[in-house]
This record gives C-alpha cells, structure tokens and sequence, in this order.
C-alpha cells in the first residue's frame, strides 16, 4: 500500500469527502482516512435491522449545496435527493397544525389558528427572504480577515461592506436585530398564535443549546432555511436511500477520480516535524505521509486530541478550550413494523409525510431547555420526527418503516456524570412515550430502536459533546470568528494542517460549503488552478 | 393519551385547498374550457368560453364577473373615520355617505402597499376592498382607535354587472334609482326581497356596477341578475376578458404593475404613489398618516427612480414583459401589463420606466419584441410613444341617466 499522498484528509464526513473530491479532481493524490468501518461522518445510512435502512445522524437535506452536487458529477453516482411533502405539529387538546407545499393550503391551515397570523405569513417569508439574500452569497466564500491587508481580505471586505450599504437604513436595523435576536421575540413581531409560534420556532433551536428565548436563535432559523430544493428557498428534501446516500455518491465521485479511501483508520496524532505537518500516525501505528492534512474533525477534536499541544500557540489553545460546542441533542431510530396511527389526522393527510412535532407551544421548548440547563435531558423534550420510508422506497420494504426522532434537549454528561446505560434507557423511554401519547399501539409497532445521546454521537461520529454542528451557530462564532478569529480561512497555525469540516465558516448541517471553500484555500496555497471549482450559483 | 378532536372539517384543506365562492356552481356551469386559476385563494375561472367574446360582452352588452376573492374589510366605530385617515392617503372626511373613492395606503416609509376602493356606508360604516390582504396591517394601525375591523371576505359575496346594458338588465331587476346613481355612488336596496349594496363601480373603464350580498343570497339572486340579462346579452366572463378591458382603462394592479412594498425583498422595487401615476390621491393637507413624513421628503427628492407609465406601441405584436430602451440600446425599464387594445384598435401596454429629468428621452423610446412566428423568433424594435391614460375614453361611463337598451 502506497504510503505517500499530496493530501490526506482524516474523516470521511461529508464535508471531508467534498473537501478530498475537489483536490482529487485538482490532480492531487488524495487520501481519506475513516475511524469507523462505514463511511460518511454524521450523512450515514446503516441498516441496523435486516432490511431496513436508518438515517442514523443527520436525516434530511435541504442545504447540501447544488453547484457541488453538480461540480462533482454526484448525480450521476445515484445522489437524488427527492422534496418532502407537508408536516404538522400535534396539538395538546386533539388537533394539529400542518404545513403544506401547496401555499394556500398551508395558508389555510394557519387560518385555522388564527387569520390574522395567516395573513402575517407572507410578511414574515419576505423578511427571511430579505435575510437570506443578504448572508447566503456568503456561504461559498471564504469570510475575510478584517485585521489582514491581503489585497484579498481587503476586497473581500469591500464586498461585506458593499453588501451592507445596500441595504437601507431599516433594512440594517432589521439584519443586526436578526442576527442577534431570540427566535421568540421575531416571531412576536408577526405573529399571535402560540401553536404557530412553535412550528416556525424549531428550526432557531435545533441542534443548538439555547433555548427559544435565548439571544442569537433567530439567525440559527436564517441558517435552517438558506437551503432549498432545486430552487426553492427553505424546502426541504430527503437523499434517496438515506442520507448515506450523499458520503456513497461523495464516496463513488472520489474514488472514480482515482482517490484512495481507507476504514478503519484511525488517526492518532497528526505527525509535526519543524512547526510543519510531515503526515498522520495511526492508532494502530500505521504511518501516512503527506504534505497537507485537511481534519474534517471539528476543531476542538482536531487541535486538542489529534495535534500535540506544543506546537501551537497558547491564545490559541485557549480559543479552541472556549469554543462553544455544547452537545444539545440525541437521536431515537427506530424500525416499525408498520405504519404508526395519530388519530388526531385523516389517513391520507400528506403532512405526516414530512416533519413531525408534539411541543405545541414556545414556553414548552423553554422548559425542555431549562432541563438541559439543570444537567439532565428534557423530560417533555421536543421532537423532530420523521418517516423517510413514506416518501422513499428504498429504505424498507413496503409497509415497514423507519422512523426518524431527532430529540432535543439532551445533555453530553448526565448531572455532570458519564451516561449510564439505565439513563439512556429512560432517555429513549421519554421519546417513545411522548410519541405513544399521540399514537396509540406505536409500542407494538417498534421492530428495533437506536438511542444515540451526544455521547454516542462523539464516540462513533467523533463529533465533541455530540454537537451537530461542529460548534454552535451564534454569532460570536460565525464569518470570521468561526471557528477561531484570525484563523476563520480554514488554515491553522501549523503549515499544512488545514480544517473542513462544520466547526469552520459557514458551519453545520449538510451543506458541503466549508469543505469546498477549504479545497479553494489549499489550491491557492499549492498554487494550482480552482477553475473546476464553480461559483455560487445567484440566489433568488 | 392525548384524545383527538372532533375533526369536521379540518383536513380539507389539502385536498381542497382553494375556496370556492358561492357563485362557483354558477361559474362552473358557464364554462367549456377548463381555465381556473386561484385568485386569494379562490378557484376562479380565467377563461369561461371565449376570452374574446367575453371581452366584447364588456363593451357591447354586459358582462358578469365574479369579484367574490377581493378582500372585503367592512370598518366600523365611532372613530372609523379617524382610522381611515391615518391608514389611507385620501381625507376621508371629504367623502361623502353613499359614495365609494378610488384610494391607496402606504407603509411608514411611505411605500405604497396596496390600492383599492373605498365605500362609505354610513357616517361610522365602510368597506375596504383591496387585491392583496391586509388584515395584520389595518389591525397594527388600528391601535388607539375606537373601531372594529371585520374581515368579511369570506361572509359577503358580490358580482360585477359592466357593460352598456347593465343598467337596462337592472332596470329589469326592479332596482328602482338605477338612474340616478351617479359614478362612484352606491345605495343600499333589494333583489327579490334580498338585501344587496349597489354601487357604480367597476373595473373597466366602461358602464358598471358593482353588487355586494350576504353569501346566502348569492344564489337566487345569480339566478334573477341571469334570467334579466337573456334579453341583453349577459355573458358570464373569466379573469382575461377583464383584465383586457382594466388595461384599456389604464388600471393598475397590485404585484402586476408594481410590487406592493408588503411583498417586495429588494428594498429597490418599493414605488411611491407618485411613481404609480397616482400622487393626485395623496392629501397633504390632512394630518398624520401613515407614510406621510416619508411622502413629503420624497416629494422634494422626486420619488424613486421607476414611474409606470401608459405606452402606445407601433405595431400589432404582443409586448407583454418586454423590455423599453432608450435610442435602441439603454434599458429604461419594463413592460408590465399589455394587450392589442380591440376598441382603440392599437397595441397598448402599461410599464415602469427610469426616465430621468431629460424630456428628450421620450422621442426615442423603443420596445424590443421576440416575435414567435412558427418556432422562430424574430427580434423587432418597435416605436414607443408615452400616453396619458385612459386609452379609451366611453362617454356611457359616466352618463347619467345611463343610456337604456
């Protein structure tokens, strides 16, 4: 086996696979080091029960960037990605309020709750709308460095700057309060209804520790909605055959190209010789050489666990010790032997079809999350549930499903304790009971079930605290904070040794960006062409 | 376990997502063609037969049009008034009982969010019609005032009687004081005992009338207004005969001709009243409301750079989205609205352009037309010449008494 690559990348996520597919594609010789015996990070698809197929991780796709599904011919190694109809949230006293394609009839559902708020909507799509043409530019940009006097930098902030004098006076009252506001607070600003309220709230919080009302969610909304499917801003889709379908087509595209993918490596120590990276040592004392390592680990694993202290700068070390990266969620899978029953919706109601939620009020997420803060999971936790299997065929045969619950809030340490077995136990027991409450027999229905608490999301992901995005979204840690000031251009301050994954602009979720804008960082640096590497597409 | 509720009807609203006004079975029954479209939220035929022939019933005889989807705001308190003033660019207390105003209303940076019409019922009673909804807005502005606002979109109903002999079809009905109802008036009275508002409004620039019912009405009274006209050509009419007939009369719509600053993402497609060609609404004399401080600098900077202005076009070739240049080569801006008008016998557009201070640009205005004759575009540049509208001007409009047939 061939020892010595222009670029090693350690991890297989997706991001680490779009980063190792574009310098592959540049020419370099390029190799991908996974700890585990499957590949794709947290875009995983594993079958844990025979015949059916979970999203173990991440489990729908909306802003998996298009000009990279496109750049690397993804299509054509059987990524789909397919668009989700509907969703709903079930409400304490027997109803539900769905959400449609179809625009009047999700208008229509909200005038159930209440006309005024239906009306609110339109106002309050054009607002995120406004939002997200001012930041999703810069997603497939690098973030300049506002202290450096590169002409780059310097142009690059010209651009910022351009942007924001673009914008009128109230336009850049409204984007400063967007940035910085709780998710509570803007939607008080449209809208009245509590159980409207609470649908539009969920994307501020997931993956996220903070709470509803806490400061900085709002943007983690803008975050959730920049995606879309095949041009439609905010919708959400599902990868066809999971979202391990993504790492298999990233996987199939990389190795088409000639590179070289190896499981079960494991990397020890990123080897430094000379305040420069020589290669990576292994756990098991295999030796890889390379002049450029890229870590599609998150930053703290990376520089604090992978790279020896001692080679980095003290202010340093002490950014990463500080970075926040709070593990907030779990995940319960679970394989069903049939079709669950809600009694509350007609059989053929489409919105089961998408995102599925009980927390039918902003108080109630609160509360969940005041758990967190007292050390422990929510007791009344909220849930974003879905059946992939009612859209996708090739994840179980028909009539079974698989169910995906993406539980929020959920500590990394239990009471400042290691999670005990009987804790994850009556973690998936709270999850299934909120889900029985609304549907019953569901017990009898489940075939296998994986609970995933952030401790097992960082030792199989290799995700710290089990944070799902690689370090939290706020705003003290995005552009050219994220993740470290001064180091937000995916280089650190060791030659060679490069970041790709969420930890680093423009973040988490399935996107694709940071590992793409890290391969245009290297390619500068190695001084070789990016032409392949296409410009965002222009939104709206 | 959480027990589910009653569910009626709930779950209709994804199989059946538009609504239907209670003139649909009517519409429905009319119509060979299959052209709906939804119109806020409605099921509303685009075209019911012929869309010419239709048109021709506008001007020729009289035309039935189902303007059941506007929204229909009934205000009324005390302070309606009051309300209104802040809301709306008119005086309102220059409005008289029984009389309905063309009027607008802006948001605080004095961009225009929508127009419509006003109808004052009674001293402390009106309805505000509009294209777009405007219910979180009216009730933000409504703040301090004594006053109730209704929506009654879905309660009341009403058709659009226009044409030449719509007033014979309601003399027929027994509408007594047909004849004296003067343009932009209305009074209250009945058809076979059910009581209707009428009022001389329309959206064609022709003799018209406009009917407003309770939604139980609706039905026997479709069938008398039907039955009247057998005699006087009535034809049931979809959405493209009228809009033939609004571009005619120079009509401007919302989020067509201009984007209501309440939908409008770029901060830049915002327009004042000005730039709609509808500044004369604007009272300046009247105290706050809402958008005036912005309307007032705006004057003194001249509004923003795009105007909509009424364009004849050389030629006979469709122009609709069209882009206007000036000397052939620098984009002025944009065709919004267009049709070859059959009563003024020329092609006619409505469109926002950036013109500038500089008169001279008007001689030489040009509109580019990709022409598909047969799968093959043929690029034309076509002569435009600015005109004031209306297009057409009908005498019968405002005749009173209206002439009978």
């Amino acid at each position: 086996m061939e020892k010595n690559f222009d670029v090693i990348v350690i991890g297989s996520g997706h991001n680490g696979l779009v980063n190792a597919c574009y310098l592959q594609k540049a020419g370099l010789n390029v190799l991908v080091l996974e700890k585990n015996d499957w590949i794709g990070g947290a875009a995983v698809s594993r079958e844990l029960h025979p015949g059916i197929l979970y999203s173990n991780c991440s489990y729908v796709c909306s802003l998996f960037r298009p000009e990279i599904m496109r750049d690397l011919e993804l299509p054509k190694h059987g990524l789909q990605i397919v668009a989700i109809e509907g969703g709903t949230v079930f409400t304490r006293d027997g109803d539900y309020l769905a959400s449609y394609r179809n625009y009047h009839a999700k208008k229509r559902e909200l005038e159930r709750f209440s006309v005024k708020d239906s009306e609110s909507y339109s106002r309050y799509s054009r607002d995120i709308l406004k939002q997200c043409r001012f930041i999703q530019p810069l997603l497939m940009r690098t973030a300049p460095d506002p202290a450096s006097f590169k002409f780059r930098d310097l142009s690059e902030m010209l651009y910022l700057l351009r942007k924001v004098n673009d914008l009128t006076a109230s336009e850049l009252a409204d984007t400063v309060r967007f940035w910085t506001m709780s998710i509570s607070d803007f939607l008080d600003e449209y809208f009245e209804n509590d159980v409207i309220k609470a649908s539009l709230a969920v994307s501020g919080i997931i993956g996220t520790a903070l709470g509803p009302m806490s400061p900085g969610t709002a943007y983690v909304l803008l975050h959730h909605y920049m995606g879309e499917v095949d041009g439609s801003i905010g919708a959400w889709g599902y990868a066809r055959g999971g979202m391990g379908a993504i790492s298999k087509a990233l996987t199939s595209s990389f190795r088409a190209m000639g590179g070289t993918l190896l499981n079960n490596s494991e990397v020890d120590k990123v080897d430094i010789r000379g305040a420069r990276v020589r290669g990576v040592i292994l756990k098991n004392g295999d030796e890889y050489l390379a002049k450029n390592i890229v870590s599609n680990a998150d930053v703290k694993r990376t520089f604090l666990k992978l790279t020896d202290p001692e080679h980095l700068p003290p202010n340093f070390i002490k950014k990463v010790n500080n970075f926040k990266i709070r593990g907030s969620s779990g995940k319960v899978n679970i394989a069903l032997d049939s079709m669950p029953k809600f009694p509350s919706v007609s059989e053929n109601n489409p919105c089961l079809k998408g995102d599925i939620h009980f927390t039918d009020s902003i108080e109630r997420m609160e509360r969940a999350y005041d758990d967190w803060k007292m050390g422990t999971w929510s007791r009344d936790p909220f849930l974003d549930m879905m059946i992939p299997t009612l859209t996708d065929p090739t994840m179980a045969p028909p009539g079974k499903h698989f169910m995906s619950c993406f539980v929020q809030y959920c500590p990394p340490k239990v009471g400042g304790q290691n999670w005990t077995k009987e804790n994850k136990d009556a973690f998936g027991e709270t999850v299934i009971q909120q889900i029985a409450d609304y549907s019953p027999g569901f017990r009898e229905k489940i075939l296998h079930m994986e609970v995933r608490t952030p401790k097992e999301l960082e030792d199989e992901v290799g995700l710290t605290e089990g944070n799902i995005f690689q370090g939290e979204l706020t705003f003290d840690q995005l552009l050219f904070n994220r993740p470290i000031p001064g180091y937000a251009q995916y280089r650190s301050p060791i030659k060679g040794l490069y970041m790709c994954g969420s930890s680093t602009h423009p973040g988490g979720g399935v996107m694709g960006a940071p590992g793409r804008n890290a391969a245009v960082e290297i390619l500068n640096d190695l001084n070789l062409p990016n032409s392949d590497i296409r410009d965002a597409y222009e939104v709206l | 376990m959480i027990k589910s509720k009653e569910r009626k009807d709930r779950d209709t609203t994804f199989s059946k997502p538009l609504f239907r006004s209670p003139f649909y079975d009517f519409f429905a029954a009319q119509e060979t063609e299959g052209h709906w479209y939804n119109w806020n939220g409605y099921k509303s035929p685009t075209i019911l037969s012929d869309e010419e022939l239709e048109y021709f019933s506008i001007r020729s005889t009289c035309s039935v049009f189902d303007i059941t989807p506007l929204n229909k705001y009934r205000i009324i308190g005390p302070q309606a008034e009051d309300f209104l003033n802040k809301l709306t660019v008119r005086d309102v207390a220059k409005q008289n009982v029984a009389t309905v105003k063309y009027t607008l209303w802006c948001d605080q940076e004095g961009f225009v969010i929508d127009d419509g019409t006003l109808f004052r019922i009674s001293d402390n009673d009106f309805r505000l019609c509009s294209q777009e909804k405007h219910l979180p807005w009216l009730i933000d502005t409504s703040c301090g005032f004594d006053v109730e606002i209704i929506d009654e979109t879905k309660h009341f109903c009403g058709i659009s009687l226009q044409g030449p002999t719509s007033a014979s079809i309601l003399r027929l009905l027994g509408v007594n004081g047909i004849d004296n109802l003067k343009p932009f008036h209305l009074f209250q009275t009945k058809i076979s005992n059910m009581p209707i508002m009428i009022s001389r409004t329309g959206f064609t620039g022709d003799l018209g009338y406009e009917i407003f019912m309770k939604n139980n009405a609706a039905n026997e009274i479709i069938e008398k207004v039907w039955a009247a006209g057998t005699n006087h050509g009535l034809t049931a009419i979809g959405y493209n005969a009228l809009n033939m007939a609004r571009i005619e009369a120079g009509f401007i719509v919302a989020n067509i001709d201009f984007i209501s600053s309440d939908h409008a993402i770029r901060a830049n497609r915002c327009r004042r009243p000005e730039d709609l060609g509808l500044g004369w609404l604007v009272d300046l004399n009247k105290g706050f409301f809402n958008g005036k401080k912005a309307i007032v600098n705006s004057k003194l900077a001249n509004g923003t750079a795009f105007k909509i202005y009424a364009l004849e076009i050389d030629g006979k070739e469709p122009v609709e989205g069209s882009i206007i240049y000036y000397n052939k080569k620098d984009e002025v801006g944009t065709v919004t609205s267009a049709i070859w008008s059959p009563v003024a016998k020329k092609s006619i557009a409505l469109a926002q352009l950036e013109l500038g201070p500089s008169k001279s640009i008007l001689e030489n205005l040009w509109v580019e037309i990709y022409a598909l004759k047969e799968l093959q575009y043929y690029k034309l540049m076509k002569k435009v010449t600015i005109v004031k509208p209306p297009f057409i001007n009908l005498a019968r409009r405002f005749a009173c008494p209206p002439v009978n047939y």
